[in-house]
């Protein structure tokens, strides 16, 4: 039900690298959970709503104002690349 | 006396209160007890510097030094989440719990072992490898939360913060001997709780009895506007709900619970918790929570959908780990987010990735992910019926004592039905507590779970603390018999 190439399609999507060994050993255990996970079939779910917030939470609203945030040097020493006051990365576009 | 390490927090806050002891007594019995064990236990990943202007007692403040599980940001201190592609990350601010908690005088001794992610039930996919249960070191301490677990029961710790998403604070309380608390779905902030399924993730207490829990709770619990989903549900004391009474209390034992996989050494000893809550007045009655069997199933369709969504953050940009492709290939961004993900990931946080991507992917997610909380719903409204019936519903925490470590890697299904008992609280966003309920033959803790409605973690509390008050089994410690106990 599930095959290698579906399996390489389902990783660039995730945006992982994965060497062929990885990719065979995962198609297989990927296809046992899937084989499990056809239980959920069984059940008739046609008058069910999904479940979208566990306990009955409202919207939550607050004020549109200015408060004290992270400030930029704090949220750039974390950076593994910056230039300037901006995180650095490889080249984007061709 | 006892050791100071070997205490627990509210005798430790009796001792400060009547002045026969000073905060800093505390922090050398624990440091003194983890230069001893940890090196055999490995229960800690990093230590932190004691803060020692913290140590000021003062009405209502609690000065006691807590481990911390290492998805929570410490400032300044590093958190991993037990991943290579975290390494090195010094977070620039504090999660809420570790805010209020400082608040209250306590120091953190350090960050706890953890499955990767919190993607586990055995804490031996950390990338620093596995904690070793207190009570025989060649067992697990159950996961992921292991090592907070263990920090507790090998008395590394006056207590410690876990998280739970399907089990994992729970779970390892009960293959350490210990006491979990997995609180209602937005009784505590996650702000700063680095995220892996955020329609199921809570923080709770890791403690050494149930009267520790509810203070820790206390401590931790209430609304917090930087987590929208943080309930605005005033917090009680929950000091008043420890009651040694459950005389005409309605206890649920849910028969789907007590069949196949159930250890005789587990069944027996849930009877004996059934007969001695019936000797003290309770009333119980067998209730049904039909959908129990879809619990594991629906909770690895919703919890690895949602999980491989919020590692999406992990491209090598902002923090952690940056790895570039070999020379030879091609490099732009895409490259090295790919190569950043193949390189920082194990292979269970891949695993995870990679089943929530599919079951999230177009074409695959009518069939997945929305059948999948569909069928939360009806566990959901199983809960909701039951507690129409009864005021809190009784099982086994994990349907065996600890495994081996090593057992059941190589086996993820094995290794996911672990969680049977616990996922189904986390589905359905309620309170329940894991307390110790005796030993199996060969010596390791069995769990008690007590499970009550959104918000009655009194009710939770007061079955709990009967329970514990007329049995001997939270006194019991492990013989941990390696290094000198020079302390005390």
């Amino acid at each position: 039900m599930i095959n290698q190439e579906t399996v390489k399609n389902i990783a660039d999507l995730a945006r992982l690298h994965l060497e062929t060994a990885e990719l065979q050993r995962l198609t297989k255990e990927l296809e046992n959970i899937l084989d499990y996970v056809k239980k959920l079939e069984k059940l008739d779910v046609s008058q069910t709503q999904p479940t979208t917030h566990v306990l009955s939470l409202k919207n939550v609203f607050r004020e549109d104002r200015v408060q004290p945030s992270l400030g930029r040097d704090l949220a750039l020493k974390t950076a593994v690349a910056k230039h300037d006051s901006s995180f650095k990365v490889p080249q984007v576009i061709e | 006396m006892e050791p100071l390490n070997s205490l627990t927090a509210h005798e430790l806050l009796a001792l400060l209160k009547a002045k026969k002891i000073q905060p800093s007594d505390i922090q050398q019995s624990i440091i003194s007890q983890i230069k001893d064990c940890d090196q055999h236990i490995k229960a800690y990943v990093h230590f932190h510097e004691p803060v020692k202007a913290a140590f000021n007692l003062e009405e209502g403040t609690c000065p006691l030094p807590i481990a911390v599980k290492d998805n929570m940001c410490v400032n300044g201190e590093e958190t991993t989440c037990c991943s290579k592609i975290l390494k090195g990350f010094h977070p620039p601010y504090d999660a809420t719990v570790i805010a209020r908690l400082k608040k209250a005088g306590s120091v953190m001794s350090g960050h706890t072992n953890m499955d990767e992610f919190a993607f586990g039930s055995s804490t031996e996919n950390s990338c620093y490898g596995p904690t070793r249960n207190p009570w025989n070191l060649d067992y697990v301490v159950g996961g992921s939360s292991g090592g907070s677990a263990a920090a507790v029961a090998a008395d590394e710790a006056v207590w410690a913060l876990g998280s739970d998403t399907g089990g994992s604070i729970r779970q390892p309380a009960s293959f350490c001997g210990v006491v979990g608390v997995k609180p209602t779905y937005g009784r505590v902030s996650r702000y700063g709780l680095i995220a892996f399924a955020s329609s199921l993730d809570q923080i709770g207490p890791i403690t050494k009895d149930v009267t520790d829990a509810a203070l820790l709770l206390k401590i931790i619990a209430g609304h917090d506007e930087r987590d929208s989903t943080s309930a605005d549900v005033p917090v009680p004391d929950y000091q008043q709900s420890l009651i040694n009474d459950v005389k005409n209390l309605r206890l649920g034992i849910p028969k789907e619970y007590f069949i196949d996989g159930l250890d005789p050494e587990v069944k027996i000893a849930m009877e004996e918790a059934i007969n001695l809550l019936r000797s003290k007045g309770a009333m119980i009655q067998e209730v049904s929570l039909p959908h129990t069997e879809y619990c594991v199933v629906t909770y690895y369709i919703v919890a690895t959908a949602e999980a491989s969504s919020n590692l999406a953050r992990y491209d090598g940009v902002r923090y952690g780990l940056r790895q570039r492709p070999e020379k030879t290939r091609k490099s732009n961004i895409i490259d090295m987010f790919e190569e950043t993900r193949a390189h920082g990931f194990g292979p269970e946080v891949k695993r995870r990735i990679m089943l929530g991507t599919y079951s999230l992917s177009s074409g695959y997610y009518d069939a997945y992910y929305l059948r999948g909380q569909k069928v939360r719903t009806l566990i959901k409204n199983d809960f909701d019926k039951v507690f129409t019936e009864c005021d809190a519903v009784l099982t086994p925490t994990s349907p065996t004592a600890a495994f081996k470590i090593g057992e059941r890697t190589h086996d993820p299904l094995s290794m996911y039905l672990s969680d049977i008992c616990t996922i189904s609280a986390n589905l359905a966003g309620i309170p329940a507590i894991s307390i110790p309920c005796g030993f199996s033959k060969k010596g390791l803790p069995l769990g008690l779970q007590i499970m009550t409605k959104p918000y009655a973690e009194e009710m939770m509390f007061r079955v709990a603390y009967t329970y514990e008050q007329n049995t001997p089994w939270h006194k019991e410690k492990p013989k941990i018999s390696f290094g000198k106990n020079n302390h005390g």
